[in-house]
């Protein structure tokens, strides 16, 4: 059985997409693609497909991560293409390796976000992020299926800082982009909570929702606060000592 | 609709965009579909937008917007796009901010094409035309809109009667839509090349002289003094008295949908379907769709059998539902099941059959349905309780026929048989109704006789029957919600208290309101557009369900409006029809002959039989002769073949016997 890691988007509009609609999506995918899946034994079957850590419905995504088992040895790259072409645009396969390691969920620990506020100054985010940072917890809040949830969105931010209008903006409106990065913890603290964090340390109030991107995933570098890529220790076990695999057949 | 000169039409999306963190599933509003078309607007000069006026889980999956999509974006110079309702929290929302109602395709407005057809299923879908229409800034009535209007076109099944809704749309065509929506884009790019002579309408006439285009306002409907129809006349010269439906021969001509849209979003079928047949001439007196789109034109085995691969490769669907009034009565079922299963069996597809008759079903066939899954269900629609009601509606199924395909089936391995009944059908009595209570538990006697087992299911599921016009039933009295309701009431006690079965018979009921709403505008004239927009402007949207549904404001509205021209919602539903009365769809010609409908529905009062017209001689319902068309069934003799041969055995020669 080979197993096969894939980094995948999801961009512009499609980032509407939910997870389960993702789910459903990328199964029919393999079946158009005709990926040779392992299924799940029992009474229906399922392909076995792992998801790890689903950014929210309605922000964007430059880096999720599966996992597929094989019951025969597909080329990475090959397969990465295949899948890609058998998807909507926007939600695109970007990258492929054979896992040669284990855990790659271990090595999601924290993500990077870019939150665009599309009608705020960026003096004004400026601001709100210092006042956020200066404070040793902020207390939010989120409605989910049982009730109103009160926890902190100040600890798992290791980093939040602000940049300007940026250039491919018309200068007419301003448009403050902040960067984010946050520890993976439970619970959760998404964009969507430092969001009411800023608001509710500065009262800072984006006039339309902010179009919010995670840009990364990966492993955490608490010194410089940067995360890697988690399928770089995959891609070195490749390339290292496994002579002869550059000459085995490659079928399909 | 759009000028001759093609102005720029830009995409609402940024402003929708905004909106759509705010909403429940907002995937539902941003297209992008698999196999959707986005064309540019300047390259085309007509533009259809077709509407499922459901929400989009219901609309998506719509096999006939599914396949006009798709026939009118395969020609030059034509775009499609496709538009559904939105829920109700996008609509505030649109409201508020000024944003029109879009295609998912291109998020262009409606109001930009020159076309906006809808397709109606069912009657209650008329009140979320109304809010389309609102939403995209086109007129609500036909007479108050002008040149750079769409058309606003009605389809399906609920267009055999459009007089309803015919003060909202411009035009309806009845039956097959596939040749008529070319027919329709080649008269409309004429009339828009010549630079639009006469206006809208005159592109109207056009249109309506084909006879095969209906213009409502074309027509002049004059009434009796005690409320009747006295008749229907044109009202200018060159537009026909009777406008005739559609009817596409050789289905496998018509391969559509060969690239099916795959959504995102979740929809209520979730599979991959073909249509192996159009038409039923089984005759079942109740079933409008057997009656308005006869003759039985097959797809050949072959022709099913290519739709299969090319739209599975196309989709990845895992389900294939082959489709049909009656999938069983294919001339060659079992060599469609067979060798699709067999081709399929590696890669985990299931078949189904959505709907099987009792004396269709044949265990061979279920198996092969059923290689690779469960034996969960099987549903069967013997429709009236007793054997007299059975004959009144012209279902043919004797009760031993019943009890011996469902013990075949329980001794098989199913487990849960699911049985669908009417109530308030012609003649019927408390007893008629009360005999379901017997059948259900003779099927669980007999299935746990032959399963040996006691945890055996049969569910009993049962709906207000509603008359449908263009079916011998058209003049019959509907029964009232009370009395139907007290009847499910009965046949509810009658099961529930049953010791020895009750508790293995599953019993579900739809109350008899939303019948006669439904009843209410199935049979409905002109007169109820009154009703419609009163209904509409108080809020009733979605009426097809049950959260949304309203009787009680659908009653108060028609209270109001019925009463100024001497009316009431009974005169429409409980009232019986004479021979004479000219009803509101006469002047749309199904093919089925009044004269023949009028015997049929005598005989159906005399508890007489008619047989199938595939098996037994023409019975003369007239169709065929004045829709020039004729039956076109198998067997071909073919089957189909592996697709791969497999264990690299020596390829077999086509059509090669071996010596």
């Amino acid at each position: 059985m080979q197993r096969i890691r894939l980094r995948y988007t999801k961009r512009g509009r499609l980032r509407f997409t939910s997870h389960r609609d993702f789910q459903r999506a990328f199964e029919r995918a393999l079946r158009r693609a005709e990926v040779p899946m392992a299924y799940s034994a029992g009474f229906t079957p399922h392909p076995k497909v792992s998801y790890a850590n689903a950014a929210p419905t309605g922000t964007g995504s430059e880096a999720e991560y599966l996992e597929i088992a094989l019951t025969a040895s597909r080329d990475p790259e090959r397969l990465r293409a295949l899948l890609d072409e058998s998807l909507p645009t926007g939600l695109d396969i970007v990258d492929a390796v054979e896992a040669r390691t284990s855990g790659l969920a271990d090595r999601l620990t924290a993500s990077v976000w870019e939150l665009r506020l599309t009608g705020v100054e960026p003096a004004v985010a400026e601001r709100a992020v210092a006042a956020f940072k200066a404070a040793e917890t902020v207390e939010v809040q989120r409605t989910a299926k049982n009730g109103v949830r009160t926890f902190d969105a100040r600890a798992a931010v290791v980093e939040l800082e602000t940049h300007g209008t940026p250039a491919d903006r018309p200068t007419d409106q301003p448009c403050a982009i902040l960067r984010l990065v946050v520890r993976h913890v439970t619970p959760a603290v998404r964009p969507d909570d430092v969001l009411s964090g800023l608001r509710a340390v500065a009262d800072l109030a984006p006039p339309v929702p902010a179009a919010v991107t995670r840009l990364a995933q990966g492993l955490l570098d608490e010194e410089t606060g940067t995360v890697t890529d988690p399928l770089a220790p995959d891609r070195e076990a490749a390339t290292a000592p496994a002579a002869g695999s550059a000459a085995a057949p490659v079928p399909a | 609709m759009s000028a001759e000169v093609a102005e720029a039409v830009e995409s609402v999306f940024p402003q929708l965009e905004a909106l759509l963190p705010h909403v429940q599933k907002p995937i539902q509003y941003v297209g992008g579909e698999l196999n959707s078309t986005v064309k540019p607007w300047e390259s085309c000069d007509v533009r259809w937008a077709l509407m499922y006026p459901d929400a989009y889980e219901v609309g998506l999956p719509n096999q006939g917007v599914m396949i006009l999509y798709e026939v009118l974006n395969e020609q030059e110079g034509v775009l499609a796009e496709r538009t559904y309702s939105v829920w109700p929290d996008l609509e505030a929302l649109m409201r508020e901010h000024g944003v029109p109602q879009f295609t998912v395709d291109g998020h262009r407005p409606v109001k930009a094409f020159d076309v906006f057809g809808l397709s109606f299923s069912t009657e209650l879908g008329y009140t979320n035309m109304l809010t389309a229409l609102e939403l995209a800034g086109i007129p609500l009535e036909s007479k108050d809109r002008g040149l750079d209007d769409p058309i606003v076109l009605a389809g399906g099944h609920a267009a055999f009667n459009p007089e309803p809704v015919a003060d909202f749309i411009d035009a309806a065509v009845i039956g097959d839509g596939e040749q008529a929506v070319l027919d329709m884009t080649r008269i409309i790019r004429a009339w828009k090349a010549e630079g639009r002579p006469g206006g809208r309408e005159e592109v109207l006439f056009r249109l309506a002289r084909t006879g095969g285009v209906y213009i409502p306002a074309f027509y002049d409907v004059e009434y009796l003094p005690d409320g009747r129809i006295a008749r229907v006349v044109p009202n200018r010269s060159g537009v026909p008295w009777r406008v005739s439906k559609h009817t596409v021969m050789d289905l496998d001509e018509w391969p559509y949908p060969k690239q099916p849209l795959v959504p995102l979003a979740e929809t209520v079928h979730e599979r991959m379907s073909v249509e192996i047949f159009r038409g039923c001439t089984r005759g079942c007196r109740f079933c409008q769709a057997g009656m308005i789109t006869r003759p039985v034109r097959e797809r050949s085995i072959t022709g099913i059998g290519d739709m299969v691969e090319k739209g599975l490769k196309a989709t990845g669907f895992e389900e294939v539902g082959l489709l049909s009034l009656s999938s069983a009565d294919h001339t060659e079922i079992a060599d469609v099941a067979k060798g699709l299963a067999d081709r399929y069996e590696e890669d985990k597809i299931g078949l189904s059959l959505p709907s099987t008759r009792v004396d269709a079903f044949n265990v061979d066939l279920a198996n092969e349905l059923t290689r690779n899954g469960r034996r969960s269900g099987l549903t069967f629609a013997p429709e009236g309780g007793s054997e007299r009601m059975r004959k009144v509606i012209n279902k043919m199924v004797s009760e031993e026929d019943l009890i011996r395909t469902v013990a075949t089936a329980y001794g098989n391995g199913w487990r849960q048989v699911k049985l669908y009944f009417m109530c308030g059908l012609p003649t019927e009595t408390d007893e008629d109704v009360l005999q379901i209570a017997d059948m259900a538990m003779k099927v669980i006697q007999k299935g746990r006789e032959v399963s040996g087992a006691n945890d055996i299911r049969c569910t009993v599921s049962i709906g207000g029957f509603v008359p449908k016009p263009h079916t011998p039933f058209q003049w019959a009295p509907q029964l009232s919600s009370e009395d139907t309701d007290a009847r499910l009431a009965k046949l509810r006690d009658k099961i529930r208290g049953d010791k020895k079965y009750g508790r293995s018979i599953g019993f579900r009921y739809h109350d008899g309101k939303p019948g006669i709403v439904e009843g209410l505008l199935s049979r409905g004239d002109r007169r109820l557009g009154a009703v419609i927009r009163a209904v509409y402007e108080d809020g009733g949207r979605f009426d097809g369900w049950r959260e949304h549904f309203s009787y009680e404001r659908w009653m108060r509205c028609a209270e109001k409006e019925l009463p100024r021209v001497g009316l009431d919602v009974d005169w429409y539903t409980t009232r019986e029809r004479g021979y004479e009365e000219v009803l509101p769809w006469d002047h749309l010609d199904s093919g089925l002959d009044k004269d023949w409908l009028w015997e049929d529905w005598q005989d159906a009062l005399d508890e007489t039989e008619v047989d199938d017209c595939r098996w037994t001689p023409c019975f003369d319902c007239g169709v065929c002769p004045q829709m020039d068309t004729s039956i076109q069934i198998g067997p071909t003799g073919k089957k189909l073949l592996p697709l791969t041969v497999k264990n690299a055995a020596p390829a077999p020669a086509p059509n090669g016997h071996a010596h």
